[in-house]
């Protein structure tokens, strides 16, 4: 098979390459440029793409550099900086795998004439009557399957994950007994367009307008204090508040009023969280309306037992309160009877508290 | 076809000779030979005096070729610093008040990018003169941007993306007349296998040049700098080219650009000919390929260029597809990860930006030949179509 392998410049689509071109492929790298400004995340700089090249060069395969910031910012950054004036918190890797990777990348790949493309995710693809099958990596706290959760039976078909079924330190190792110089460059860290050093303020500051807001008791509606800016205050955030005794989480920002509710973990629970229809994906069949699921929240949050529920509004009603889920985080659906094997994803758009 | 090197099994085309074109074997022989003297050329024994014959030996070469004295004519690096150094190292002596920097759109990054850091710096204003969809510097523009303020003007003497060739008797003559205290700057890289540098040397103040894109070493360049021209050094030492340039001589690169710019000369009248009617033949080709054009007619740039415009592509993947066909070319500019970037030549000359994606400039140089334009015609047209028969 003539396979195109996504190289970040780090460790794992480094092995995944190498254990391609063992398996005789025809493989050939491609690097994506995605993010223009400062980056200190561990990949898109251009030392980065350094490293994969030399990681190309080592293997004796073609490499490619493609530049696809345009649509990275329109796709990712620029919905980025909008869902945070909106009040929302998304995740930018999973928009990224979902309209870059996912989309524009195997469009290209398929356009060069490559069979299948390969990325360094630790998940799995499986063919079951005809049919493909994603699941969880074998490595328990490595597993990205919740960051591929949106993806579909046409992108499953062209789609390789060949560290999916071994762990991190196999992956480690097969890096060092090639000499590859990736083999102990750290894991990548966050997002990409976001300066560890400057953190989400940094990049934000200069894209909107930051307000102050207000921090009050959900319960009682005691003013607490006040944080600097409300645009990046999170439901379910616990650091940067002002001191109320005890651990507080953020459980409701409202961003006209500039207020923003925090309660004690025990009363910062949800019970269901409502899903935006037209987010829906499946790996392959649809849930129906009852059925029990796994939903995991972040990528590696638990997950939780609960139940889809198809009535006046799509939704996930949690088996038992669970902390709260900010509007715009994605929500993977795993198999109850098989945990371990995706289902589809949604986004949040509301959490409501029974 | 051609098989350049015997470590290369597979056979290729290259039509990249404005990125960087394949060294003479005069230049290499020359080079080989050259490695004997290896004194410093600055020291007093014989060897050095040696040494020191044969770089001054290529310094007349290259200051005779550039119609300048060999006191005018600094070895550099290569075009990067050439530029560098005329535009910091004029504007850092400049008399000039208020000083203005006029510089094309067009320029090449090493222009403008030392530019826009003068103006960043708040030592000099920054204009950059418009050009025209054809690529070419918009004069009456140009005209109206000159004043008692003009410290300095950069324009290419051709462009190294579309290879559109520059009003430069005319923008002479303009500042001339308008902007007399100006240093005029040409940046001559693209256009030095082909151009008669003479000509441009005898009404501009300094002029850039660099060794591989004319048959040459890498790593080899020259500035022209007129001893009445003000100069600050970027680099400064043991006081070596004429106090303008620190640093122990490359009299290997020195010898190798001396060479290849004689080869150049030699070959300049059929080489243009015969380019001009290859690549010709390969725009004009090409451009019978639904929805192709020509983003300039060669007719109107240096004669192995032949850059186009494919609708509905992008120049990555047409670069991927070609390469894998065996074809080198290239589509602009690249940043130091080797990820395209937009074009500035071509938003600049009002190229739209979706068309601008399929930009793909095809340059031919010395080893190019008719079975070469053959084999890219008879590929070209099916890589097109796959590209875009599967969107």
């Amino acid at each position: 098979m003539r396979v195109l392998v996504a190289m970040s410049g780090g460790v794992d689509s480094s092995v995944a390459a190498a254990l391609l071109a063992q398996e005789g492929h025809e493989i050939e790298g491609a690097t994506l440029k995605l993010w223009g400004g400062a980056s200190d995340s561990g990949c898109c700089s251009v030392s980065d793409v350094d490293d994969a090249r030399r990681v190309a060069q080592r293997l004796g395969i073609t490499h490619h550099v493609f530049n696809m910031a345009e649509e990275f910012d329109e796709k990712v950054v620029n919905p980025y900086v909008l869902a945070h004036e909106q009040g929302r918190t998304p995740n930018p890797c999973i928009e990224c795998n979902r309209s870059i990777k996912f989309s524009a990348l195997i469009e290209k790949a398929k356009r060069l004439g490559f069979d299948a493309l390969a990325t360094g995710h630790y998940a799995q693809v499986s063919k079951e009557n005809g049919r493909y099958v994603l699941s969880r990596g074998v490595d328990p706290r490595k597993d990205q399957s919740y960051v591929l959760s949106m993806l579909g039976q046409d992108q499953l078909r062209y789609l390789l994950l060949p560290i999916g079924s071994i762990n991190k330190a196999t992956v480690r190792e097969q890096a060092v007994a090639l000499n590859l110089i990736t083999a102990k460059k750290p894991d990548s860290q966050d997002v990409c367009f976001i300066e560890s050093t400057k953190g989400r303020m940094g990049f934000l500051e200069s894209r909107l307008t930051m307000h102050p807001g207000t921090v009050v008791d959900a319960q009682s509606g005691a003013v607490l204090g006040e944080v600097p800016a409300v645009e990046l205050v999170t439901i379910g955030q616990r650091k940067g508040l002002p001191a109320a005794g005890r651990r507080h989480y953020v459980v409701d920002v409202n961003l006209s009023k500039k207020v923003v509710a925090v309660a004690p973990s025990e009363r910062a629970v949800v019970d269901e969280v409502l899903l935006t229809a037209s987010s829906l994906t499946w790996t392959d069949q649809p849930l129906r309306g009852g059925e029990k699921i796994f939903a995991q929240v972040s990528a590696h949050g638990r997950p939780r037992l609960g139940q889809f529920v198809v009535e006046e509004s799509v939704s996930v009603r949690f088996d038992r309160p669970d902390s709260p889920v900010a509007p715009g985080q994605t929500i993977g659906f795993y198999s109850y009877s098989e945990p371990s094997r995706v289902v589809g994803s949604g986004i949040v758009t509301k959490a409501v508290v029974l | 076809m051609v098989s350049l090197s015997e470590a290369r099994s597979e056979e290729f085309v290259y039509l990249d000779h404005a990125a960087s074109s394949p060294i003479r074997p005069r230049v290499v022989a020359a080079m080989q030979e050259a490695q004997a003297f290896y004194a410093n050329p600055s020291g007093s024994h014989r060897l050095a005096r040696e040494a020191r014959a044969r770089l001054e030996s290529a310094r007349e070469t290259v200051a005779s070729a550039l119609g300048c004295q060999p006191n005018e004519l600094l070895f550099t690096s290569g075009g990067t610093e050439s530029d560098n150094m005329a535009v910091l190292g004029t504007l850092g002596a400049s008399t000039v008040t208020s000083p203005q920097l006029l510089v094309s759109a067009i320029e090449h990054k090493a222009v403008l990018a030392p530019a826009h850091h003068l103006a960043q710096r708040g030592d000099a204003q920054c204009h950059e003169i418009p050009v025209g969809r054809d690529g070419v510097v918009d004069l009456d523009a140009f005209e109206s941007l000159l004043g008692e303020h003009v410290a300095v003007v950069s324009v290419m003497a051709a462009n190294n993306e579309t290879g559109a060739l520059q009003p430069l008797a005319e923008i002479a003559a303009l500042v001339k007349e308008k902007a007399p205290q100006a240093v005029l700057h040409s940046d001559a890289v693209q256009a030095a296998p082909y151009l008669d540098l003479k000509e441009i040397g005898a009404t501009y103040d300094l002029i850039s040049i660099s060794a591989h894109k004319l048959g040459g070493p890498k790593g080899a360049g020259a500035l022209v700098v007129r001893r009445t021209s003000s100069f600050e050094p970027l680099i400064r030492g043991g006081g070596q080219e004429f106090d303008r340039r620190g640093g122990t001589n490359d009299i290997v690169g020195a010898i190798g650009l001396g060479v290849a710019l004689e080869e150049a000369i030699e070959h300049r009248q059929d080489e243009s000919v015969r380019l001009r009617a290859l690549m010709h033949i390969l725009q004009e080709r090409a451009t019978k390929i639904d929805a192709v054009y020509a983003t300039i007619p060669n007719t109107d740039s240096l004669p192995g260029h032949a850059h186009l415009l494919v609708e509905g592509v992008t120049r990555d993947e047409l670069l991927v597809l070609l390469d894998r066909e065996g074809v080198c070319a290239s589509a602009g500019s690249s940043c130091a990860s080797g990820a395209l970037e937009q074009s500035h030549v071509l938003s600049a000359m009002g190229v739209s930006a979706s068309l601008s994606r399929g930009a793909l400039r095809f340059s031919g140089g010395w080893t190019t030949t008719m079975q070469d334009i053959d084999y890219v015609l008879e590929v070209l047209p099916q890589v097109v179509t796959r590209l875009r028969g599967n969107r």
